[in-house]
């Protein structure tokens, strides 16, 4: 099969260009030594099934940038028949550079002035015509958002293709003393074929800049926004994970439950507590994927993401980080989970781990319920918010506190370079495409992991047979035990260590365990807490909660989203330290205090 | 009147105030710090303006021809201006 490589600046509209010319056909394809996912399809093109590929966004052929690496090892050891590049038409004097560098690669090529609708708009005039006769390629205007141009886009890839020779590797080294000659031609071109009006400026972005990156109000409306986003987010989503979460739950009660009645006890627990359980937390995050990408492709797509870099920034960078990273980490106070998978946006390598490495220190909402009923049940009314509030603080005080320890060793300090380009609203299209893909991606990527978590989780606590589930008998029980010397100076027995090795699977079942391992009903579970641990215990239990590894659902993510279990076992590894060792001086200064 | 003091002309992109302008005549820097800048457009001949700087020391918002990028004051010093 012949193959196109899909190659063009970042912000060129290439993504949109891909799915127009793909459709929802894409799937996340593997290369050897290739380390980061790259979309793939097969289509149709004139009379012959076709690979594409949309390798990653590049400024320069021969750049540094971990994507610039990326495209050329690609373009180096796959094969390629012929290259499609697109270019933003209202940046040619900056893209065209790219352009001239790919063709001196040698291979047929297919040059695609995407946003040509935007072009014309700001009163850009380009002779495409002309531009093929000096290039000797074949230029052709789109608008890809619009669906406008991509017939003929697709008449002349598929004729492009058929006039193409063997494919073959690109030679890229032997190209890089090319790079002075480029820029003589690159102006030439330009003053043939390119007339920009002398102010260009997209008016509407600039009003809106004004009012939005104002020194004074840009940082309000920024957390305005993110509230805003939050509240959609989650309040929309909420009503939706409870929904799965009902059906979920009637099912099981009223359809594999009763199948399963007469099956033997351990086989029927593994089922229904097992394997059921697992999948039911694996679907109650579809929703908020989703959901969390709808509103992801507005503020990327519309770039206010860049705008949050701007105003952000100043403080972020003393972090090792930038304000793209921030908004990740404020998402994470919803579920970690999306915000993770979120931190793609940040392309480089380092910066991308350094915010996966704090967004699980992001005080989730399933942990706030386990904070909310603890509060509750143990301090006075009057400290009940009080005590929430100073979590929330223990929460960005670790994030900030990991970031300031672990900026050098993951590299996050790399320079912020980034644009900033029009406001643009996406279409419903390109919003749904965006979280339907993002949603197969976890169910592939994810899921499996989760499963197998799960029925760990369950095997430790149901084996060895004949015993209370959860008890002290039990595998759990007997970890416990031996974790024992290191959970007691936290204050922390050894059932609320089960709780905790529960909480590993997902915070949200840390409550109805301890129901469990307490052996009352839920309704009861705060009047025996109340009596079983005072405040110190509680609180030093509640911070080794926040810290510790939020659920098995995150480390999942981690490894799909950093493709290392090296980095994965950092990410697990640190925060069990932290936490250990926060709850551990708490505990200790408080006892000493008298407390 | 009293005639502008040589040291008074930014020197540098760093030091341009907003909705000041000025031409690229070096970009200086680590290799790639710089291949980074020239790919995006910041190359000598070129006329650069900013729009605005953020708070506290923040990024600078330039604008090359058709497009507006985000630097720190820390890189946009490696760019030398006439």
């Amino acid at each position: 099969m012949k193959r196109i490589a899909l190659l063009g600046m970042p912000n060129t509209g290439k993504s949109t260009f891909f799915n127009r010319l793909t459709g929802a056909s894409a799937k996340v394809g593997n290369w050897p030594g290739i380390t980061v996912d790259l979309l793939r399809a097969d289509i149709l093109l004139g009379s012959e099934m076709v690979e594409v590929v949309d390798l990653p966004g590049i400024y320069n052929l021969h750049g540094f940038a971990e994507d610039e690496k990326v495209a050329r090892t690609f373009l180096e050891e796959q094969p390629v028949d012929l290259l499609a590049v697109i270019v933003n038409a209202t940046q040619l004097d900056r893209q065209l550079a790219l352009v001239l560098q790919l063709q001196s690669l040698g291979q047929p090529m297919v040059l695609l002035l995407n946003m040509i609708d935007e072009a014309t708009r700001l009163g850009i005039r380009i002779d495409s015509e002309r531009l093929a006769r000096e290039l000797g390629i074949p230029v052709v205007a789109i608008s890809a958002k619009h669906g406008m141009g991509m017939d003929l886009a697709r008449r002349t890839l598929a004729r492009a293709l058929a006039d193409a020779h063997p494919a073959r590797h690109a030679d890229i080294e032997k190209t890089f003393s090319e790079d002075d000659a480029i820029e003589a031609r690159l102006e030439q071109v330009l003053a043939d074929t390119v007339e920009v009006p002398l102010n260009a400026s997209d008016r509407l972005t600039d009003r809106l800049d004004a009012v939005l990156l104002h020194p004074w109000l840009g940082l309000p409306l920024f957390f305005l926004a993110m509230l805003g986003m939050f509240e959609a987010v989650y309040t929309l989503g909420a009503p939706l994970q409870d929904g799965v979460a009902w059906l979920l739950e009637t099912i099981k009660r009223d359809a594999v439950t009763p199948a399963v009645a007469h099956w033997d006890p351990l086989l029927r627990s593994f089922l229904l507590d097992g394997l059921f359980d697992g999948i039911g937390t694996i679907l109650s995050f579809l929703p908020i994927i989703v959901l969390f990408f709808l509103f992801m492709a507005i503020i990327e797509d519309s770039g206010y993401m860049s705008r949050a870099a701007f105003l952000m920034d100043a403080f972020m960078s003393r972090l090792g980080l930038d304000g793209r990273a921030f908004v990740m980490q404020l998402m994470g106070f919803g579920c970690n989970v999306p915000a993770l998978m979120g931190t793609r946006v940040m392309r480089s390598r380092g910066l991308r781990l350094l915010t996966m490495l704090i967004i699980p220190f992001s005080l989730c909402s399933a942990r706030l319920q386990v904070f909310v009923f603890f509060t509750t049940a143990i301090f006075e009314p009057w400290a009940a918010p009080l005590v929430l509030f100073s979590l929330y603080l223990f929460s960005f005080g670790a994030a900030f506190l990991t970031a300031i320890l672990y900026r050098r060793r993951l590299g996050g300090d790399e320079p912020l370079l980034l644009e900033l380009p029009p406001y643009r609203f996406p279409t419903l299209r390109q919003m749904w495409l965006r979280g339907w893909r993002e949603v197969t991606h976890f169910l592939r990527e994810a899921s499996g992991f989760i499963l197998l978590g799960v029925v760990l989780v369950w095997a430790l606590t149901h084996f060895p047979t004949g015993v209370p589930v959860a008890g002290d008998q039990t595998l759990a029980g007997r970890m416990a035990a031996f974790f024992a010397p290191l959970m007691e100076p936290l204050g922390i027995d050894h059932l609320m260590t089960i709780a905790l090795l529960f909480g590993f699977v997902a915070k949200e079942v840390v409550l109805g365990a301890m129901a469990v391992i307490y052996g009352v009903g839920e309704g009861e579970l705060a009047g025996i807490v109340s009596h079983r641990i005072d405040w110190v215990q509680a609180y030093s239990f509640m911070l080794f909660v926040l810290i510790y590894t939020p659920c098995l659902s995150t480390v999942a993510v981690l490894r799909q989203e950093s493709r290392s279990w090296r980095f994965t076992a950092l990410a697990v590894g640190w925060p069990l330290l932290l936490a250990w060792t926060v709850s551990f001086v708490f505990y200790q200064t408080a006892r000493w205090l008298g407390f | 009147m009293m005639k502008p003091r040589p040291q008074d002309r930014p020197e540098t992109l760093a030091q341009l105030q907003p909705g000041e302008t000025g031409v690229i005549v070096a970009v200086e820097g680590e290799p790639e710090l710089r291949t980074r800048l020239l790919s995006l457009g910041l190359r000598p001949g070129r006329r650069v303006a900013v729009i605005r700087r953020s708070r506290f020391g923040g990024p600078l918002q330039v604008r090359l021809g058709t497009s507006d990028l985000l630097i720190r004051p820390q890189q946009a010093a490696n760019i030398r201006l006439a």
